[in-house]
C-alpha cells in the first residue's frame, strides 16, 4: 500500500471516531464549565444510543422513509433521551447537592443494565439490530480531487451533523452572553450569583446540553461503527472524558486530542495493512492503551497550569460568598 | 504490656469467648459429623443463635450505658436509616419495572429477589457468600479510600492487575505448590495484593504530589489495566484453544477451609470469605484503634487542618491508596484463584470494582457495614439468578442497584428526612401524646387476636 492509499484508507476512519469523541467531550466541557462534573457521559451515551437504535430499528422495519432521514430522526431522539437522562444527574448534583461522582456512577451502572433488560424484553436478545448502512456519497462535493475522496465519499451524515453542531456549540459557549454566564458559574459561582446570574438555572442548562451532546454522540457511535447496538459504546464515554482532560478544557485542543485518540484506535485495528506499523509487531493493546497513558502523563506534568474550571464538582453554596 | 493484655482479656472475655466458640463451631466441629444432618443442623442453629444473642447482648449493654439515647442525634443510626430507605426505593423501583413488564409474575419474582440467598437453602446461601467475597473486598477498598477523602474509582483496575498476578503465579510458580499447597495459594494471593497496592499507589502519588484528581487517573488506569491484562495474558499464560488464560495449578486454588461441611450442597463456597472477614477486622482496627487510622480520617475531614496539626497529609494519601489498592487486588486474586474460572483477554472492565462503590456507600464506608452490604448484594445476585426461572432477566438486579446508589447519593436529603421523622416522634413521646409502653401492649394484644 502506498502512502497516499494509507491516508485515503485511514483518514475517514479517524474522522468517524473523532467526531463522536469530540462531540461528547464538548458535552463534558459544557457541564464542567457550568460547574458540574459529569462522569455519567458513558451512561448517557449508552442510553441515547439505545433509544436511538430502537427508533432507527423501528423506522427501518415499519416505514419507508429515506434512510438518511431515519438517521437524522435517530440522532434527534438520542439527543432528547440524553437530555432527559442527564436531568437525573442535574437534579442530584444541583438541587440535592449530592456527590457528583457517585450520582454519575449510578447513571453509568443504570444505563447498560436498563438497555439489556429492555432489549431482551423486546427482541429476546440484548442486541438491537440495525439493518441499513448509513454510508453515503455527497453529490458534487465528492468529485473534488483528494478532499472529495477523503471526506465526501462513503461518509456518514451523522459525521457532518456532528461537525456542524460542534461548531454551533463552541460559538454559543465562547461568543455569546449566555455562554460567558455559563462559564462564570464554573469558575466563581458566588461572584456570578452576586451579579444576578441564576446559578441553578445555568447549571441545569450546562448538564442538559452535555446530555444532548452525549446522547447524540452515542447514536453517532452506533451508526458509524456497528451493525447492532449491544448495550455498550466501547468505553467511548470515558475516552471522551480523557479527550476533555487531554484537551485541557479547550475546544481547539479537544479536536486535536480527539483526532489523536481516534487515530490510535484506528491503527490498533488496521495496523496489519500498514506496512510500516506491521513491521513493528506491536500488539493492538499497546495502541489502545497509549491515549490513556498519555492523558495520565499530561495530567502529571501540566496539572499545575490546568485550565479546569475552578468550581467544578462543588455543589453551589450561596453562604460561601 | 502484660497488664494491658490481662485487662483486655478481662474486659472483653464475652466477646473473645463468643469469637472462639464460633471459630470452633464453623471450622472444626462440622467435619466430624459429615453424615449426620441433624447434628449439622443443630451446629448451624447454634452459630446463628450465638450471633443473634451476642448482638442482643451488645444492644442491651448499649441501652444501659446510654439511658438518655435519642435516635435522631445518633449519626450512625440516621445513616443506617438513610441506607435502608435507599434500598427500599431501589427495590420498589424494581417492583414497578417488573409490574410493567410482566404483571402476572411480578410479585412472585419480587419475592424471589427478596428471599435472595435463601432460595435454595444452604446451597444458595453458600453461593451467596462465595459471590459476595470479591464485592466485600472491593467495597472495602473504596470505603477505606473514602475515609481519607479519596474516591477510588480505579478499584476495577487494581482488581484486574491483582487478578492477573494471582493467575500468573497460580499457573507458573507450580514449584512452590510442590513444597506446600497452602503456600502456593498464599503466595499467589499475596502477589495479587502487592500488585494491586502498587497500582493503587499511582493515583495516590499523583494526587499527593502533583495534585491530579484521583477520579480521573483512576478511570484512565482502569482502561490501561484492562488492555495490559489482555496483552499480558496473550503473551504469557494464553490457552489458545479456548481463548482464555491457562488453568491454574490445583495447589493455587483457594482452599475450602472446612466450609464445605457446613454448606454441603454449595458447589462454589470456599475460604475466600475468611480472608474477607480478616481484612474487615484489620481495616476496622486500623481505622478506629490506631493513630495511623486517626490521621487518615483527619486528612479526609480537612487536609489543611491535619497538615497544620503536624500530620504528613501527602504521605497519608499515598498510604490510604496503597491499602485501598491492596484490598482491591485481594478481591481480584480471590475471584480468579478458583477452579473453572478463567481470565479472558476480552477488553472488558471487570464489573466487581464498580459494584464495590455501591457496596461501600450502602455500608456507610465502614468495614463492618461493607461486609453486611456485600452479603446483601450477594443475596440480591442470587435472587437475580433464580429469577431466570420466571420470564425475567437478571439485569434487573443491576437496575435496582443503580437506583439504590442514586438514592443514596441523595443521602443528605434522606438523612434530613429521617432526622425530621425521628424528632417528631420523640417530641410526641415527650409530650405524652404517644405512650410507647401502651402502644407496644396494644400491638401485642392485636397480634394475639
Amino acid at each position: 500500500m502506498s502512502f497516499a492509499d494509507i491516508i485515503y484508507f485511514i483518514l475517514p476512519l479517524v474522522i468517524a471516531s473523532a467526531v463522536p469523541l469530540s462531540l461528547v467531550a464538548l458535552g463534558g466541557l459544557f457541564s464542567e464549565r457550568s460547574g458540574v462534573v459529569n462522569i455519567a457521559l458513558e451512561g448517557i451515551m449508552i442510553m441515547g444510543a439505545f433509544v436511538g437504535a430502537l427508533t432507527i430499528n423501528y423506522l427501518e422495519l415499519n416505514t419507508h422513509l429515506p434512510i438518511q432521514l431515519i438517521a437524522i430522526i435517530g440522532l434527534t431522539i438520542g439527543a432528547i433521551i440524553g437530555v432527559l437522562f442527564s436531568l437525573f444527574h442535574a437534579f442530584a448534583s444541583i438541587n440535592m447537592k449530592a456527590n457528583q461522582v457517585i450520582s454519575g456512577t449510578a447513571l453509568n451502572m443504570f444505563a447498560p443494565a436498563f438497555a439489556i433488560f429492555t432489549a431482551r424484553i423486546i427482541f429476546g436478545t440484548q442486541r438491537v439490530p440495525i439493518e441499513n448502512s448509513y454510508l453515503m456519497n455527497i453529490p458534487i462535493l465528492q468529485d473534488i480531487p483528494i478532499i472529495g475522496d477523503i471526506f465526501f465519499k462513503g461518509a456518514y451524515i451523522s459525521t457532518f451533523i456532528g461537525i456542524i453542531i460542534f461548531i454551533i456549540a463552541v460559538i454559543v459557549l465562547y461568543k455569546t452572553k449566555q455562554g460567558l454566564r455559563l462559564r462564570s458559574c464554573g469558575e466563581n459561582p458566588q461572584a456570578a450569583d452576586s451579579l444576578g446570574i441564576n446559578i441553578y438555572k445555568l447549571r441545569y442548562v450546562g448538564v442538559m446540553v452535555s446530555g444532548a451532546l452525549a446522547g447524540m454522540g452515542g447514536v453517532i457511535f452506533v451508526l458509524s461503527f456497528s451493525t447492532n447496538f449491544n448495550a455498550s459504546v466501547a468505553g467511548f464515554g470515558f475516552l471522551a472524558l480523557a479527550v476533555l482532560i487531554f484537551g485541557n478544557w479547550n475546544p481547539k485542543r479537544i479536536i486535536m486530542a480527539a483526532l489523536f485518540f481516534g487515530f490510535m484506535r484506528v491503527i490498533s485495528s488496521t495496523k496489519a495493512v500498514i506496512p510500516f506499523l506491521n513491521d513493528l509487531h506491536l500488539e493492538d493493546e499497546i495502541y489502545l492503551m497509549l491515549p490513556y497513558i498519555a492523558t495520565i502523563i499530561v495530567l502529571a506534568f501540566v496539572s499545575k497550569n490546568s485550565a479546569a474550571p475552578l468550581a467544578a464538582g462543588e455543589p453551589y453554596d450561596s453562604g460561601k460568598r | 504490656m502484660q497488664n494491658k493484655l490481662k485487662n483486655f482479656f478481662l474486659n472483653n472475655w464475652i466477646g473473645i469467648s463468643v469469637g472462639l466458640s464460633l471459630f470452633i463451631l464453623i471450622f472444626i466441629l462440622p467435619q466430624f459429623f459429615v453424615d449426620n444432618t441433624s447434628i449439622l443442623m443443630s451446629i448451624r442453629g447454634l452459630i446463628a443463635g450465638i450471633t443473634v444473642a451476642y448482638i442482643i447482648y451488645k444492644f442491651i449493654i448499649f441501652k444501659k450505658e446510654n439511658p438518655t439515647f435519642k435516635p435522631s442525634e445518633s449519626v450512625l443510626l440516621v445513616d443506617i436509616a438513610g441506607s435502608l430507605i435507599a434500598i427500599v426505593i431501589g427495590l420498589l423501583f424494581g417492583l414497578i419495572l417488573m409490574l410493567i413488564v410482566n404483571p402476572g409474575q411480578a410479585f412472585q419474582g419480587f419475592s424471589i429477589i427478596i428471599i435472595g440467598g435463601f432460595n435454595r437453602g444452604f446451597k444458595s446461601f453458600g453461593d451467596m457468600i462465595y459471590f459476595s467475597v470479591p464485592l466485600v473486598l472491593s467495597g472495602l477498598s473504596i470505603a477505606f479510600a473514602f475515609k481519607t477523602g479519596l474516591f477510588n474509582i480505579g478499584a476495577t483496575g487494581q482488581l484486574t492487575m491483582g487478578a492477573f498476578t494471582a493467575v500468573f503465579i497460580g499457573v507458573k510458580w507450580g514449584a512452590i505448590g510442590e513444597l506446600s499447597p497452602f503456600l502456593h495459594w498464599f503466595v499467589a494471593l499475596f502477589g495479587a495484593m502487592i500488585i494491586g497496592a502498587l497500582w493503587g499507589a499511582i493515583p495516590g502519588f499523583l494526587k499527593a504530589y502533583r495534585n491530579v484528581n484521583e477520579v480521573v487517573t483512576g478511570i484512565m488506569l482502569n482502561y490501561v489495566a484492562m488492555y495490559l491484562n489482555s496483552l499480558l495474558i496473550i503473551s504469557y499464560i494464553y490457552n489458545r484453544d479456548y481463548a482464555r488464560a491457562l488453568d491454574i495449578k490445583d495447589t493455587a486454588v483457594t482452599p475450602l477451609m472446612n466450609l464445605q461441611y457446613l454448606f454441603p450442597d454449595s458447589t462454589s463456597i470456599n475460604g475466600g470469605i475468611v480472608v474477607a472477614v480478616v481484612v474487615v477486622i484489620i481495616l476496622h482496627v486500623i481505622l478506629n484503634k490506631t493513630t495511623f487510622g486517626y490521621e487518615l480520617k483527619a486528612v479526609g475531614y480537612n487536609r489543611d487542618a491535619s497538615k497544620y496539626a503536624g500530620m504528613n497529609a501527602k504521605r497519608n494519601i499515598v498510604y490510604a491508596m496503597v491499602i485501598s489498592g491492596a484490598s482491591a487486588g485481594l478481591a481480584g486474586g480471590l475471584m480468579y484463584l478458583v477452579a473453572g474460572k478463567y481470565l479472558q483477554p476480552v477488553n472488558m472492565l471487570i464489573p466487581e470494582g464498580f459494584t464495590g462503590i455501591a457496596i461501600s456507600l450502602l455500608g456507610l464506608n465502614t468495614p463492618f457495614g461493607t461486609l453486611i452490604a456485600g452479603l446483601f448484594y450477594g443475596s440480591l445476585e442470587q435472587g437475580g439468578y433464580y429469577l431466570q426461572l420466571l420470564n425475567f432477566t437478571p439485569e434487573i438486579i443491576d437496575v435496582i442497584i443503580a437506583v439504590i446508589i442514586y438514592a443514596s447519593a441523595l443521602g443528605l436529603f434522606l438523612q434530613k428526612f429521617v432526622i425530621r421523622t425521628l424528632k417528631k416522634r420523640e417530641m410526641l413521646v415527650e409530650q405524652g401524646l404517644i405512650d410507647t409502653e401502651k402502644e407496644k401492649q396494644k400491638n401485642i394484644e392485636g397480634s394475639d387476636k
